[in-house]
């Protein structure tokens, strides 16, 4: 960490979540304890794999020297981990956290484990997606930039190296802003950031020999205990389909009706 | 129960979704404070102790708060945490909410609730998950309750009858070496804010190119509208990203939501589905937005928007 000379290691952590897939339509368990997980297909968070692509160009661009993809959970999480692996990164964390304490596994932890994991690895970057598409709570990056008292740089559609620091380009409310963050940072991705590519499958081979390090919770010395507790989770209200109406001209009067419009 | 509310301004104005978490804030009972930290905040500090519900304002001014960054505001949250003891800490699940509520969040070692759509009592939460797919209820066992909420889920708070004091608050916060403001490239328009207006029109991929959005700029000024779209005419390039109605864009309920040539993919109707009248524009009789919609007209956008216009200019 700290000063960042041309041949000083630059070293990316990216955060790597594995989630039901975006195409899959979710179902609620009956008991409403969670969502129904058992034989549904799961993959990289999507936020996450342009976080993956964002530290492969950066390396690519001789900027980063090496990159280190996180994942925490059960032995699963190494699917997604190699799908980084593929995409380019050059090792694997796998913090292992059986399932049933992984139901209960929020981002105040994993947010302590990449922290705690920054330090050990002296890393001048985390990248992360802006938030999991299945929890999609948006606190991982903010959290790990608090505990490590580094810069935040959220919702990332640009990011480009001046000297020391990074020109960050974020997407907000109103449109875009810019903001200029000191190495070492946290960033999280949004999704104008860049289109992640594919993996080869010479890469896929090459990616079954890259190494993919243990480690649990307690070796880093983060507590999990639970600090939130979910009492259920039920369908969302269905809405019910309307009327078809005929044309423009019905559907402006009854517009009118409603008193919608004048 | 004592609550503080981040407020959210530009220095010139209080931004409207504050005052949809000071309604959020006000369900707990107990005090309401409110937070206001910037660089000349007089007349956004006069707006708010008008604001029905707030007890008291701590106005904190410093060149350090410009742009809101987290880096120099969490500290001034944690200080001021630290001074009153505050059970909650509430600010909008806006871009700025965001990026701020979990870092404050860490640093008092507490785990966030992000974009909270309801509360059932002073420790548990009602959310979202899977972009809006499943609604879950959560109980939050830390001491002090840190939360985001989702403006469209709470009246905004009457903006007459209230007489809060202010007091400037020092605490920390005051210097930030990590990060810097530099500029922004904000959309300008004479129309309504998307998450306030309360008409709404989206444009989706039937709208085939951004030149084409003018037929329904037209209508949305006939009607003050605000002008959306779905995520895949904005990754289409037709139309700005801060146009963007869904899970991954702004969540928006106004009184009326017309999506026209909008297929209704579930990341779009995450964004829309709380909307009291939805109206559908598509010429695909099969498409899902139907099945949520209110009104459907299945007809060429082409002809039908511009019959509308005409038939309100009338």
């Amino acid at each position: 960490m700290g000063v960042l000379g041309p041949k000083m290691a630059f070293r990316v952590l990216v955060g790597c979540k594995r989630v039901i897939d975006y195409a899959v339509k979710v179902r609620v368990k009956p008991d409403k304890t969670g969502v129904v997980t058992d034989g549904v297909k799961h993959s990289l968070n999507p936020f996450d794999e342009i976080a993956i692509e964002e530290a492969v160009r950066l390396k690519e661009k001789k900027i980063a020297t090496e990159i280190v993809a996180v994942s925490c959970g059960p032995p699963k999480c190494q699917e997604v981990l190699r799908t980084a692996l593929a995409m380019g990164a050059d090792r694997g964390i796998h913090i292992e956290v059986p399932d049933e304490e992984y139901a209960s596994l929020q981002p105040i932890h994993v947010s302590k484990i990449l922290a705690k994991l920054a330090a050990q690895e002296e890393a001048s970057m985390i990248i992360v997606g802006k938030q999991a598409i299945d929890d999609d709570c948006n606190q991982t990056a903010q959290m790990t930039a608090a505990f490590l008292d580094w810069p935040q740089a959220t919702f990332a559609s640009k990011i480009e190296k001046t000297n020391g620091d990074l020109l960050v380009t974020r997407e907000v409310d109103g449109g875009l802003e810019t903001i200029k963050v000191k190495l070492p940072a946290v960033l999280s991705t949004d999704l104008r950031l860049n289109e992640p590519r594919y993996a080869t499958l010479p890469n896929i081979m090459k990616a079954k020999k890259k190494k993919i390090d243990k480690k649990k919770p307690a070796d880093l010395g983060v507590d999990i205990t639970q600090h939130v507790e979910v009492l259920k989770v039920e369908e969302p209200p269905v809405r019910q389909a309307g009327v078809i109406i005929e044309n423009a001209e019905q559907l402006v009067s009854k517009l009118r009706e409603a008193g919608h419009i004048q | 129960n004592s609550t503080l509310v981040i407020a959210e301004h530009d220095n010139a104005n209080l931004s409207g979704v504050t005052l949809n978490a000071i309604t959020a804030a006000s369900k707990f009972g107990g005090d309401v404070t409110c937070l206001v930290a910037g660089e000349k905040t007089a007349s956004v500090v006069e707006q708010l102790s008008k604001v029905k519900g707030v007890s008291k304002i701590l106005v904190a001014e410093n060149e350090a708060f410009k742009g809101m960054l987290a880096e120099s505001i969490a500290p001034l949250v944690v200080s001021s945490q630290n001074q009153f003891k505050f059970t909650h800490i509430v600010a909008a699940g806006s871009a700025t909410g965001k990026n701020l509520i979990p870092r404050v969040a860490a640093k008092l070692d507490v785990s966030p609730i992000s974009d909270i759509i309801g509360i059932e009592d002073h420790e548990t939460f009602v959310r979202t998950i899977y972009a809006g797919n499943a609604v879950t209820t959560v109980r939050c066992k830390d001491a002090v309750k840190v939360l985001t909420v989702r403006g469209t889920s709470f009246e905004a708070a009457e903006t007459e009858g209230g007489s809060a004091s202010s007091e400037q608050f020092a605490g920390d916060g005051s210097s930030n070496e990590l990060s810097q403001w530099e500029s922004a490239d904000l959309s300008t328009s004479d129309r309504p804010e998307l998450t306030s207006a309360k008409i709404v029109i989206s444009g989706g991929r039937g709208m085939k190119n951004g030149d084409n959005f003018q037929l329904l700029y037209t209508l949305a000024d006939k009607w003050g509208a605000a002008v959306g779209a779905s995520r895949a005419a904005v990754d289409a390039g037709m139309v700005p990203n801060d146009m963007q109605v869904g899970q991954t864009g702004k969540i928006v309920a106004p009184e009326l939501y017309v999506a026209v040539g909008i297929s209704g993919a579930i990341q779009h109707l995450a964004g829309m589905k709380d909307s009291k009248t939805i109206v559908a524009i598509n010429k695909d009789p099969e498409a899902p937005i139907f099945q949520v919609a209110d009104l459907g007209l299945v007809a060429d956008l082409f002809k039908a928007i511009p019959e509308m216009t005409e038939l309100c200019n009338k």
